[in-house]
């Protein structure tokens, strides 16, 4: 009794026959959601929280610049975690799951960083300084970037997954060291630095608004992730018969 | 000599005496170099305080740019004619003559950087005081710059539009080689000290001599499997 049956246990849903149902039944909820919260964050972000005494309307940019930072950094972890799962267990469901994110990383990463040059025009007067943040974002695009470059150029789906893992954890322990060895570039070389700390004393529907985008961007990438999986599925199962059967009943139907 | 040193000195043995056969391959990545480095004061213009205040990170970029360039060379004639799919067979740890490679290939590529360094810093007026600090930070980077490409290398081993690619994924990997490589000799010039930065690379050259290659051999067995 108190052992689960083989059969009943979650990762049977490693195997993509299975997966591939649950990923279609998933993905609209969780867009539901990451529109809800969208909104409801926007709204908020927007309409409710107070103008800032010192930076006025323009530092309303963080509802989105923030979250998307994050989720950039997250995004990067979720990759090479899957990647490592994937190495170690052979899984083939992992290394499509890493590949399946990496896209949303690097347009969160893009949207981070477009997003905060905006906000440093009329703040720091400039949209590019070199600070430590921007810089480490930068190289973590070209992380992403050479990422979805490599599994791009192989053709053999096995040798692609397997490298793109490899590159992956690669870029999982240099993260780190990059932003260390950025930061301390940075502090030697710029006298004054600029502080992109935020006021100590933040209101509290501007927390909200930031939380609430945040939880949207994780639903949003949890959605748009399960999405692009059922295609990478359907393409690597593409010799078995479920995904004939299932080609079969989408034809019917169309 | 021990047992496991048979192996690691067969490649490197092995591997040197290529290098040297085909020296003018060898020749060409410091031609390389040197004629990157002369090509910056005809950009930026000759002014010596200018020049002067930029050398560190020119030597540093060049050496960057022609460690890539090199990198290309590690696997591909071995790839080409089999010898890589022997050694990956033969039950030798793949680690350790994947290392032997890679010491080669900086002997060959990485060394001749270095040595020729301090007089190209010469041409950007220099201070002479800082020429053995910008030795001993290319002696300690330049292997971490190899050990890092080895996995870039044995990543697109074979791939079309491989060199472009190498790039891509490698370069932003150099970043903090080139932050603490260059730094050292700007700390030393501006009476800091050098200490921390040449630490620095020294602990980063131990940690990629104990990570790299075993990145680096997955990913050969990946690539010839």
């Amino acid at each position: 009794m108190t052992r689960p049956e083989r059969g009943k246990s979650l990762f049977r849903f490693a195997a993509p026959q299975l997966f591939y149902p649950l990923a279609g039944k998933l993905a609209p909820w969780f867009a539901a959601v990451a529109a809800i919260f969208t909104i409801a964050g926007l709204w908020l972000g927007f309409f409710v929280a107070p103008t800032d005494a010192q930076q006025g309307e323009v530092y309303r940019v963080i509802f989105i610049h923030v979250p998307a930072a994050w989720m950039s950094m997250f995004v990067y972890l979720i990759m090479a975690f899957w990647s490592a799962v994937g190495l170690v267990m052979n899984t083939r469901l992992s290394f499509l799951m890493a590949r399946a994110l990496a896209p949303t990383g690097a347009m969160f990463c893009i949207l981070a960083l477009v997003t905060g040059s905006l906000w440093g025009k009329p703040t720091w007067g400039a949209y590019w300084v070199w600070d430590a943040r921007l810089t480490s974002q930068l190289l973590l695009l070209f992380l992403y970037l050479g990422y979805i470059a490599l599994t791009q150029a192989i053709e053999d789906p096995r040798r692609a997954d397997r490298a793109g893992a490899i590159i992956a954890l690669v870029g999982a322990v240099n993260v780190p060291i990059i932003y260390f060895s950025v930061k301390w570039w940075n502090t030697l070389h710029q006298g004054a630095s600029v502080s992109l700390t935020k006021a100590p004393s933040m209101a509290a529907t501007m927390l909200a608004g930031m939380f609430v985008m945040a939880l949207a961007s994780w639903a949003y990438t949890i959605a748009i992730t399960l999405w692009r999986v059922r295609p990478l599925i359907l393409e690597r199962e593409r010799h078995t018969d479920w995904v004939g059967a299932e080609l079969n009943a989408l034809e019917g139907k169309v | 000599m021990s047992r496991a040193l048979g192996p690691f000195g067969a490649v490197l043995r092995r591997d040197l005496l290529l290098a040297w056969r085909g020296r003018a391959d060898v020749l060409v990545t410091l031609a390389f170099f040197v004629v990157v480095v002369c090509l910056f004061p005809f950009g930026v213009g000759a002014e010596t305080n200018q020049l002067r205040s930029i050398a560190p990170g020119v030597l540093w970029v060049a050496a960057l740019l022609a460690t890539l360039l090199s990198l290309h060379r590690l696997f591909a004639q071995d790839h080409a004619d089999g010898t890589l799919e022997q050694l990956l067979l033969s039950p030798e740890p793949t680690v350790l003559w994947v290392v032997a490679k890679i010491l080669a290939h900086w002997i060959a590529t990485g060394l001749p950087l270095v040595l020729v360094a301090p007089a190209l810093a010469m041409l950007f007026d220099v201070d002479q005081g800082a020429l053995g600090i910008l030795i001993l930070s290319l002696t300690l980077g330049t292997p971490i710059l190899a050990l890092l490409g080895a996995v870039g290398a044995a990543l697109t081993l074979g791939l079309r539009g491989g060199g472009m690619l190498l790039a891509l994924l490698v370069l932003p990997l150099f970043v903090p080689v080139l932050i603490f490589g260059a730094g050292a000799v700007d700390a030393h010039l501006s009476g800091t000290g050098a200490d921390a930065h040449i630490l620095l690379l020294g602990g980063g050259l131990l940690g990629a001599l104990a990570l790299a290659p075993i990145a680096c051999a997955a990913a050969l067995r990946i690539a010839v499997d």
